[in-house]
């Protein structure tokens, strides 16, 4: 360590001086409606850039490939739907993704869960490909007679997209989880460590009311047995046992989220609010 | 486009010129062969050219968009404004013959039809799919799957057993 730096100057008025090299963070307070296809658009976005931490990174070079085209197709996702909400509030896709603070996400936690570091691997991937895809699927499918146009235009291409990603992830769950006894212990870790989040994916509330009343879209409790009926048959072919229903709820769809979500938004979000406005 | 009512020249014009316009990741198509170029509609102040996108993510809308833009100005049909229609989807059974036929030839095969795909229901693991995809160079129906996804979204790849060459495979979509 060197000893020749000066203290810095921590006065108000020194501090003061130096100008703010950040963005300010935009609040954006939806409707019920707003709010409930901004839980889509952001379980779409916040996965996106999970899988996309794969790039560079996965087993084979294949799975490189496909990782990044399954983030490709839920970015395209997240940006129909937030350009869609954001045009009613006043804001553009790249102002709801860059400029809004950890509250305001509405994802489900599972899509934030750490996916390469913090003691998870490939199998965590695998595991969750497949929980979150089913999900979009069965609800994309039924979004597809949204009594709003522009979101049942969007479900209509998107559900086609989540069929093959679950095709994709179903694939892997059986080789890994029906593999090696290493690939089955892992996978089963993974199991345990996803499985609790995905109780989020069924509850309901006032938005979810809001919805199925308007025929906005459904309540989630109305995917969990078309979104069985998905699971059950992979996880029994590869051999994984469902785990037992637990007390524990994940609360990321209302803005409270796990602890990596943070870290997850830093590296997500430094980029537009250290460069304010840019763009391709 | 109504097939009741003759299009004016202008429109007849801008399908051809559009006809011309290719796909920058897929160049041996053009984007009528693609399917995307929905309708052309002449306003009084511009020539609208409606678009729907192939895949939710694909990184090309924009730069198809703008080179549709372009073609119709540079050839004097302009000014133009690219919309998009998102529904109905767009489906590689919007592929025309000769589409399909230029993508062969490019070495890349052609999409079977949407209406054998697997739906929601009936999900299954790719592995267990029965994929008929002939070889477009040697033509052979001996080939394997080598990867789910490749250079671009809307392609996989795969290897022909029998000539042995590797090839891509647009996917049913």
């Amino acid at each position: 360590m060197s000893t020749a730096h000066a203290p810095l100057p921590t006065t108000a008025s020194n501090s003061a001086a130096v100008p703010s090299t950040t963005t300010e963070s935009i609040v954006f307070q939806p409707t019920a409606q707003q709010a409930y296809l901004m839980r889509l658009g952001d379980t779409c976005l916040i996965h996106a850039q999970r899988l996309a931490e794969w790039s560079g990174h996965a087993p084979v070079l294949e799975e490189d490939i496909a990782l990044t085209n399954l983030a490709l197709d839920l970015v395209g996702q997240a940006r129909a739907l937030l350009t869609h909400v954001g045009a009613q509030a006043g804001f553009d896709e790249d102002q709801l993704a860059f400029l809004r603070n950890e509250r305001d996400f509405r994802n489900m936690t599972l899509a934030e869960l750490p996916g390469r570091k913090a003691g998870r691997d490939f199998a965590d991937a695998v595991v969750r490909n497949l929980l979150l895809a089913a999900w979009m699927n069965v609800l994309w499918a039924k979004l597809e007679s949204s009594s709003d146009a522009e979101t049942a235009a969007i479900a209509g291409k998107a559900v086609k997209e989540s069929r093959y990603h679950v095709a994709h992830a179903a694939d892997w769950v059986v080789r890994l989880g029906d593999g090696t006894d290493e690939s089955t212990r892992r996978m089963r870790q993974a199991v345990a460590r996803l499985w609790p989040y995905t109780a989020e994916l069924f509850e309901t509330d006032a938005i979810d009311a809001a919805a199925a009343e308007s025929g906005l879209g459904p309540l989630r409790v109305a995917l969990q047995a078309e979104w069985l009926a998905i699971v059950e048959p992979v996880f029994a072919e590869a051999g994984l046992e469902i785990p037992a229903a637990s007390a524990f709820r994940s609360t990321g769809s209302r803005g409270a989220h796990s602890e990596h979500m943070g870290y997850l938004l830093a590296e997500m979000q430094t980029l537009q609010r250290s460069f304010p406005g840019g763009v391709w | 486009m109504s097939a009741l009512i003759a299009p004016s020249p202008r429109v007849a014009h801008a399908w051809r010129v559009l006809h011309e316009v290719l796909d920058p990741e897929v160049p041996a198509i053009s984007v009528t062969d693609l399917g995307i170029v929905r309708d052309v509609i002449e306003h009084d102040d511009a020539l609208e050219v409606v678009v729907t996108p192939t895949y939710s993510g694909c990184p090309a809308t924009e730069v198809i968009e703008q080179a549709i833009s372009e073609a119709i100005v540079a050839a004097g049909l302009g000014p133009a404004r690219v919309t998009r229609r998102r529904a109905p989807a767009w489906t590689t059974d919007w592929i025309t013959p000769e589409g399909r036929e230029k993508l062969r030839a490019y070495g890349i095969a052609p999409p079977g039809s949407c209406a054998s795909e697997a739906t929601a229901s009936n999900v299954q693991p790719i592995r267990l799919m029965a994929r008929d995809v002939a070889c477009p160079r040697c033509g052979s129906a001996q080939t394997e799957r080598l990867s789910a996804f490749g250079s671009t979204a809307c392609k996989s790849l795969y290897r022909c057993i029998a000539c042995r060459e590797p090839f891509e495979h647009f996917k049913a979509l």
